[in-house]
């Protein structure tokens, strides 16, 4: 990692805080403690701490491992805020993180996986799990357009960008459930969208946390070839599981990536 | 060998059969970095070379962390209300905010806890010996250090363990300064510093003079305002006092809005006696004396309520004490004011008692080192300083980055020689650089720095060492 990029002076941060907003967190928590690092979950732009709340944070806790999910500002039951910025949603995710009684393995998932890249950079966290990351760029425009232009072109001019059931799920999850969770999803803010098309690449993470980076190679809103270029960053190879939709965290086959997250969390060593 | 990951106490019977110079046995610690005291620059000193992959052992005096901003200690100089004078942004470790739900301003209360979570959070305690002190640091060959320590008090035996680098995060504000005056052993009244004032009930319905313009001296002023029946507040020279917000939002973030465009000193400091003059105003009207010097050069003081509780006469300006009666107190204008209990909040000076002046070039021992960005001693290139500067702002994120530093520095030696040879030269040329404008010179402006011209020099530093 070169010093280069190292920024002390944050002079605009500085006299310019992010103003404070409600969030809600949810929890899952083991029965018995046994010295496992907490994990945040972050979902992606339109998803709340929900999403994770369906199956993953107990799933987690059941093995041992302190479960937080964070709904960023404007989603879920957290403080509405239409103006909402990359740089306000990673301060919330540095605000819980900060807040565990624990150094926390901070995990996000679509854009939330982009929000914790930018907050890996304020805070070190103990490892990072970038979950079908979408981090901006030309290419996830023209395949979000490709699919659903109707859901896709509102955002480019700062309406809601809505993704429909095709790209978030396989056809295993039954169509009821499917409807369900597409009903709950919300929107990010604005200025948050159109951060994906023209941002600054997220500095280097602090504390030079070890980042697995997973998805499905059939994911209809991230390429694959994100999934390695993004991997490749971070200096790996993501790990796949075909067949899987854009909400792994909600598709049929759920349990999958979250027992390969916590197995991986077992063995590196750097994130205990 | 010994590993630098392990962290049990440092064992003499386990330990290679390495002798000081006195032929005492000294436990060899390998690679690992000893970092003296747990207060935040300390426990930062800690938590970032643990992140940089070092060993480290901690030696605190008492039995907490927090160091200053513990209540609890003996040498804790905070009082009852003591705030923050940096607002939150400015005062928090930059990769550990504080939570939203606090004020702009916390109470040192506040501040306690936040190093208490800082040190759970990151797992800090496993690396402190709480309820030990340390007595000496000699330098030994090969750049490595002897440190000696023993229980918090005098008991125990002494035990030695050599380390691969020290940090001295001992603090600067526990060892009181205490100015002379003619006749101050004859005076019948009370006298104390401020480092042993804690409440406000101290001073209630007693006639009380102040001496000192400093924030601690202004706050106490301000309480003797409330509680006594009268309060005199003697100053050397007049001051600027900066109120804490300004157009709705906290001075610094304000006066930060500017240093981040790169408003020039003079510009700066035009602003600055502009929006004084709107918002607190002439103060010489209220008996104070004119400033002598221009914001900026001196330890900024922010504090909205001593020309608050000076209009309400509350606080009686005074000038110099010349000396002391017995029963009163002679002014620098020949005045005499009668007060029962005098506090001076006359400042701290640096002392490092456990190290050999001259380790630091002070052989005056007057704690005056000489340093390069207040931290890096010539000629010793294992051992840095954490936290002795006195910023026009918060210290913590100062001392965050001037560990990462020294972490990146002892990385450097291991695996770039080359580099850190170079980085000791510097060390050596620019040894006594200040990061400041002109200042007034006084015993604690010494080591005042601009955080904004500190850490660039950090940035700057951090790059000559690792960049292409």
């Amino acid at each position: 990692m070169s010093t280069s990029e190292l920024r002390i002076m944050r002079g605009r941060e500085w006299s310019r805080p992010v103003r404070p907003a409600r969030r809600e967190v949810l929890s899952a928590v083991p029965e018995l403690e046994e010295g496992r690092p907490p994990l945040l979950f972050v979902p992606g732009f339109g998803h709340g701490a929900w999403a994770f709340a369906e199956h993953w944070l107990g799933h987690a806790a059941s093995r041992g491992f302190p479960a937080y999910a964070v709904s960023l500002r404007g989603h879920g039951a957290s403080e509405p805020a239409p103006e909402a910025t990359l740089r306000a949603y990673a301060h919330d995710v540095v605000q819980v993180a900060a807040s565990l009684p624990r150094q926390a393995v901070l995990v996000g998932h679509g854009a939330g996986a982009l929000v914790v890249a930018h907050a890996l950079a304020r805070y070190p966290a103990r490892g990072a799990v970038l979950v079908a990351p979408v981090f901006g760029g030309w290419g996830v425009l023209g395949a979000a357009l490709r699919r659903n232009p109707a859901g896709t072109l509102p955002a480019v001019f700062g309406g809601p960008l809505r993704l429909n059931r095709g790209q978030l799920f396989s056809r295993e999850l039954p169509d009821e459930e499917a409807r369900r969770y597409v009903g709950r999803l919300g929107r990010a803010g604005r200025r948050a969208q159109w951060a994906l098309l023209g941002e600054p690449e997220a500095e280097p993470a602090v504390g030079a946390p070890p980042v697995l980076v997973l998805g499905s190679p059939d994911d209809r809103v991230v390429p694959a070839s994100t999934l390695t270029r993004v991997a490749r960053r971070y200096g790996s190879a993501p790990l796949l599981f075909p067949g899987m939709g854009h909400d792994l965290m909600l598709d049929a086959r759920w349990a999958e990536p979250i027992d390969a997250i916590l197995d991986w969390l077992e063995k590196e060593p750097a994130a205990h | 060998m010994s590993t630098s990951t392990d962290h049990g106490r440092p064992d003499p019977e386990a330990t290679s059969p390495a002798a000081n110079s006195d032929g005492r046995p000294v436990s060899d610690r390998g690679d690992t970095v000893c970092v003296i005291g747990a207060g935040a620059s300390g426990l930062t000193a800690i938590k970032n070379l643990r992140e940089h992959g070092f060993g480290v052992d901690c030696y605190e005096r008492e039995t907490g962390v927090g160091g200053a901003w513990n209540w609890r200690h003996d040498r804790s100089p905070v009082y009852a209300s003591t705030h923050l004078i940096s607002s939150k942004p400015f005062t928090q470790f930059p990769d550990f905010p504080m939570p939203d739900s606090w004020p702009d301003y916390p109470h040192h209360g506040q501040v306690l806890s936040y190093f208490e979570r800082y040190a759970d959070h990151f797992d800090l305690r496993s690396h402190i010996w709480f309820g030990t002190e340390v007595i000496r640091v000699q330098p030994v060959e090969g750049d490595r250090w002897d440190v000696t320590t023993r229980s918090t008090g005098g008991y125990g035996p002494e035990r030695t363990a050599r380390y691969a680098a020290v940090v001295i995060a001992n603090g600067h504000n526990w060892s009181p300064k205490l100015p002379r005056y003619e006749g101050l052993e004859q005076f019948r009244g009370e006298i104390m510093h401020a480092s042993s004032y804690k409440d406000p009930a101290q001073l209630r319905g007693k006639r009380v003079l102040v001496v000192g313009a400093g924030n601690t001296g202004c706050d106490i002023a301000v309480e003797a305002a409330q509680q006594a029946s009268r309060c005199w507040h003697s100053t050397r020279r007049g001051y600027w006092y900066a109120p804490k917000y300004v157009l709705g939002r906290p001075a610094d973030q304000v006066n930060d809005t500017l240093l981040a465009l790169r408003v020039p000193l003079r510009v700066r400091q035009w602003l600055y006696h502009w929006t004084l003059r709107l918002t607190v105003g002439d103060l010489t009207r209220f008996g104070l004396p004119k400033p002598d010097h221009r914001v900026y050069e001196t330890h900024p003081i922010a504090n909205s309520q001593l020309v608050y509780y000076v209009g309400h006469g509350g606080i009686g300006p005074v000038p110099d004490v010349a000396r002391f009666h017995p029963y009163a107190v002679e002014l620098a204008d020949g005045r005499e004011i009668d007060p029962e209990v005098v506090v001076f909040a006359t400042g701290y000076l640096p002392r490092f008692e456990f190290l050999d002046a001259s380790v630091f070039g002070d052989s005056a021992g007057a704690g005056r080192p000489t340093l390069w960005l207040n931290a890096f001693t010539p000629g010793h290139p294992t051992l840095a300083v954490a936290g002795l500067l006195q910023p026009d702002s918060g210290l913590f994120t100062l001392s965050h980055w001037q560990t990462v530093l020294f972490a990146r520095l002892l990385q450097a030696r291991r695996d770039r020689p080359e580099r850190a040879a170079a980085f000791a030269q510097r060390v050596r040329d620019r040894a006594g650089e200040r990061y400041s404008g002109p200042v007034k010179e006084s015993s604690r402006h010494w080591f005042e720095v601009g955080h904004a011209d500190y850490l660039r020099a950090i940035q700057r530093a951090l790059v000559e060492l690792e960049g292409k």
